[in-house]
């Protein structure tokens, strides 16, 4: 068994409103250090396998065809082993 | 051809009705809905994706209905041809499939938008606008989204624009584009788009809700006769 976690970032090509939207209430709240926000997901889940490449090959699947979107984002993931 | 629209019902789906009541009761054609779960496009000769929330919109519009039984009918039926129309969430769903191109953000405002918009005819030579006259300068049909910035990168635009697959451009009632009309942020002020063999449509305005002349308005009759008068000739 294997935890699984997941980044899903935004290309930087893509504009990101919610970031934008948020920093200005950085402004608002007196951070006045903070640019280029970007805003992402992280996703958790278990990965009910034993081999790790079998696992890799399983969790490129999920993040490829269903958790992110390749035309607007890009993946990257780590796997722990549990048991 | 006998005319049939299906109107796929996903979980979330809350514009089924209107398109249902449109089709039916305003334009008289005949209609059945479909239920995601089905694989059966009960012999629909037009296949209708209505707007809504889909499965809650999670992990991003469109994505999850995507996967539905009944979409692998919809794809197989659109990769042969059949005639495909997307509307909102519809339209999200569509991208999502890949049956069109590009993607949906959030709209720039940040904002839900809700209101009439104008929207001007750039190609009346397809299934979906051959019937929209050439008097009417915009058609007036309202938005409700808040994902519907449409982004993509500048050679899919170029693209589009070299295969006139933009279909619609918000514009003001004269049907001026300009970035004052744009609600969202969309590129090139895109509200809809057909694919490449021009048998799949999606369009952000809602179509269904501009049928009835109870409501005021009547434009989006055009694009409903426009698909039907395909059909039937």
């Amino acid at each position: 068994m294997f935890k699984a976690t997941v980044l899903i970032k935004r290309r930087p090509s893509i504009l990101d409103p919610q970031g934008v939207a948020v920093e200005k209430g950085a402004k608002h709240l007196g951070i006045t250090n903070i640019k280029s926000t970007r805003i992402g997901k992280l996703i958790e889940f278990d990965v009910d396998l034993s081999d790790r490449n079998e696992a890799e090959k399983e969790v490129n699947l999920y993040c490829s065809k269903l958790l992110s979107n390749p035309i607007m984002e890009d993946f990257e993931f780590k796997l722990e082993e549990v048991k | 051809m006998n005319l049939k629209f299906g109107v796929v019902v996903f979980p979330g789906s809350n514009c089924d009705h209107d398109a249902y009541y449109s089709l039916r009761k305003v334009l008289n054609y005949d209609v059945e809905f479909l239920w995601h779960k089905d694989t059966d496009l009960k012999q629909s000769s037009v296949i209708l994706l209505p707007g809504g929330f889909s499965y809650g919109d999670y992990l991003r519009t469109g994505a999850i209905a995507r996967f539905s039984p009944i979409m692998n009918s919809v794809i197989s039926f659109a990769n042969k041809g059949g005639i495909v129309i997307g509307i909102c969430n519809g339209f999200q769903i569509l991208l999502e499939a890949g049956l069109l191109p590009g993607v949906m953000i959030r709209n720039n405002s940040l904002k839900f938008a809700c209101k009439d918009v104008y929207l001007k005819t750039e190609n009346r030579e397809t299934i979906f606008s051959a019937e929209i006259s050439e008097a009417t300068k915009a058609l007036k049909i309202p938005i409700a989204h808040g994902e519907g910035n449409y982004f993509a990168d500048i050679e899919l635009l170029k693209e589009l624009e070299a295969n006139r697959q933009i279909l619609f451009r918000y514009s003001d009632e004269d049907g001026n584009v300009n970035d004052e009309n744009n609600p969202n942020g969309s590129q090139l002020n895109i509200a809809g788009i057909v694919n490449k063999n021009g048998n799949v449509m999606g369009m952000m305005p809602h179509p269904e809700r501009a049928c009835d002349p109870t409501l005021g308005r009547t434009d989006g009759q055009q694009i409903f006769k426009s698909i039907a008068n395909y059909i039937l000739n």
